[in-house]
């Protein structure tokens, strides 16, 4: 029996520190991030235009500018597809087997990797309907990896909302259309936005389907349509962290990689925060 | 009064059909994805026939010779970084489960969770970034190689990337499972460890297979970090110290230096068939895993 519980510490202490160590992982990726990238963050790196020969003189303005275009691409695309596909699928088709089957399909999509969609995108959107290598193509085509994270997020978040809500309200006399909109809708949405936040968080570190579909290390002038190719951090890191020579290129990787992880968890800490928040508001 | 019909009709239609078609629409645009990579791919296996592609373990399509097409060690590359992977993310991963769902108070579990959660967010680029800087030259030093970009340092950063993943999934596994076995096996006689070993886990067994294997899909479809840090050499791998090239490296590495439409090119879309291919299946038995038996 002692030697049991003697056993059972032992154990307990091995997860304990399994648990403290997963977390370090997070700390000491920040803290070396920060070690190697803080100096070069300044006004001047975060506001300004990238400049080729002289890295120390310019800043990744071009490339912020071209991943919030894509973060941004990628919500109002994938947002508006998987939200009303879901809708239809969840509030609309009565048919349960062609909903089982899509979701299956759908989530397992959600796991095919990154530089597949890539080639997918290079293929339709570069090719096929010759949007070339530009922002249009590398906002469609992450805006279709994130597609089924919205829609997996959607369905679940509609089927969370109780039976006897829709039924009340149609026993009222309202419409299908008007119960979705007054009473689905407004409970489900928070908790599918969320979902669908993280994942465009997701798209927007993405590096390999951008490497595939247009973006570049260095833009003369900003993308002025979306029809222009573009600068996006996840690639600018890449290039740094991998092709370019100048001896300030690590610690610039550095100082744009804080600035990323920033911006993504930024993303996914507010739709975690909201996801608690809105867990411990439901009340029924 | 038809006026009012009319409207209410518009109002029950007009949404079916624009929630219809977009439903349609992307739907047929996931399934175009698997259309275009097989129309594409397909034509590269035609040409080059299976057996080159799969037999022949020598990949050189630009050689002034003749072009070798095999993928071979491309995927011994990618199963070597697989296993490792899994090897270091599996049971540090159910370690980290286990811990929050069994051992941890509520509170503390609320606060780490969302913690480990956000290791998902670090761009892999980022830490294949600092796996360039500091873990590489780390191997190297360890092993004493001439440099650390290598099949082990690519899996170490690969397990982090799908730690979360399968330390999340099998937290769910592990707390979905009933307090009653718990509190009935506590009430016989049995220690937490006991229980814990004994009942929770061969009870929550399933959707940890589901955890791993979804941590499986993510490992497989890396690409930045096995770019950065594998080597990226096309020689046949003979241990996990070599330099690897996996197969979704080389996609990333090709893709853009080839003759849209070529051979190559399709041969590069052939390679990301089978990814989609081998990804999708592990989903599948994920799926499977997780609908399976639930308590």
């Amino acid at each position: 029996m002692k030697q049991g519980l003697l056993r059972e510490r032992i154990y307990f202490f091995i997860f304990k520190i399994s648990a403290v160590l997963g977390i370090s992982i997070l700390l000491v990726t920040l803290v070396l991030l920060f070690n190697s990238g803080h100096s070069v963050i300044s006004w001047t790196f975060l506001t300004s235009h990238w400049q080729h020969q002289n890295i120390t003189k310019g800043g990744i303005f071009p490339a912020i500018l071209g991943s919030l275009y894509l973060g941004l691409g990628v919500m109002v695309i994938s947002f508006t597809l998987g939200i009303s596909t879901a809708i239809f699928f969840s509030e609309y088709n009565k048919n349960n087997l062609v909903k089982r089957i899509l979701q299956l399909t759908i989530r397992n999509l959600a796991g095919v990797p990154s530089v597949v969609y890539g080639l997918f995108g290079l293929a339709v959107f570069v090719n096929f309907f010759s949007f070339g290598t530009s922002l249009l193509s590398a906002m469609l085509t992450l805006s279709i990896m994130t597609l089924p994270w919205v829609i997996v997020a959607t369905i679940e978040a509609f089927s969370a909302v109780p039976q006897k809500f829709r039924e009340s309200s149609l026993a009222l006399g309202a419409d299908q259309w008007q119960t979705i909109r007054r009473v689905v809708f407004p409970i489900a949405i928070p908790a599918s936005i969320t979902g669908g936040i993280l994942g465009v968080a997701r798209a927007m570190g993405e590096t390999a389907p951008i490497i595939i579909v247009g973006a570049t290390f260095y833009l003369s002038s900003l993308p002025s349509s979306i029809f222009d190719k573009f600068m996006a951090l996840p690639y600018h890191i890449f290039i740094l962290a991998t092709q370019h020579s100048s001896p300030f290129a690590t610690s610039y990787a550095a100082g744009s990689a804080l600035v990323l992880i920033a911006l993504t968890f930024l993303l996914s800490l507010g739709s975690i925060i909201i996801r608690y928040h809105l867990r411990s508001k439901k009340d029924w | 009064m038809t006026l009012i019909k009319k409207q209410k009709r518009f109002s029950g239609y007009a949404p079916y059909f624009i929630f219809g078609t977009t439903a349609v629409l992307t739907v047929g645009i996931l399934i175009g994805i698997f259309a275009f990579l097989f129309i594409i791919g397909i034509q590269a296996f035609s040409s080059i026939g299976f057996a080159e592609f799969f037999l022949n373990s020598d990949w050189n399509p630009n050689s002034f010779h003749t072009p070798s097409w095999g993928i071979i060690s491309m995927v011994v590359g990618t199963l070597i970084v697989s296993l490792l992977s899994l090897i270091f993310a599996v049971p540090f991963g159910l370690a980290i489960a286990i811990y929050l769902a069994e051992i941890a108070s509520p509170k503390i579990r609320e606060i780490l969770k969302p913690i480990i959660e956000m290791i998902a967010s670090i761009p892999s680029v980022v830490l294949g970034f600092l796996g360039l800087l500091f873990l590489a030259p780390l191997v190297a030093k360890v092993f004493t190689l001439s440099n650390g970009l290598n099949a082990l340092t690519a899996s170490l950063l690969v397990a982090i990337a799908s730690l979360p993943t399968i330390a999340s999934i099998s937290e769910d596994a592990l707390s979905d499972v009933s307090s009653k076995f718990r509190e009935a096996s506590l009430a016989l006689g049995a220690t937490k460890w006991v229980t814990i070993k004994k009942i929770v886990i061969p009870a929550a067994s399933s959707g940890l297979m589901a955890a791993i294997m979804l941590g499986l899909g993510r490992i497989i479809g890396e690409t930045m970090i096995v770019l950065m840090v594998a080597g990226n050499t096309r020689a046949f791998p003979q241990s996990f110290l070599d330099s690897v090239r996996p197969m979704t490296a080389n996609i990333a590495i090709e893709i853009k230096e080839v003759v849209t439409h070529s051979l190559h090119w399709q041969a590069l879309f052939a390679i990301g068939l089978i990814l989609f291919v081998i990804t999708f299946i592990i989903n599948f038995a994920a799926d499977y895993f997780i609908n399976k038996n639930k308590l």
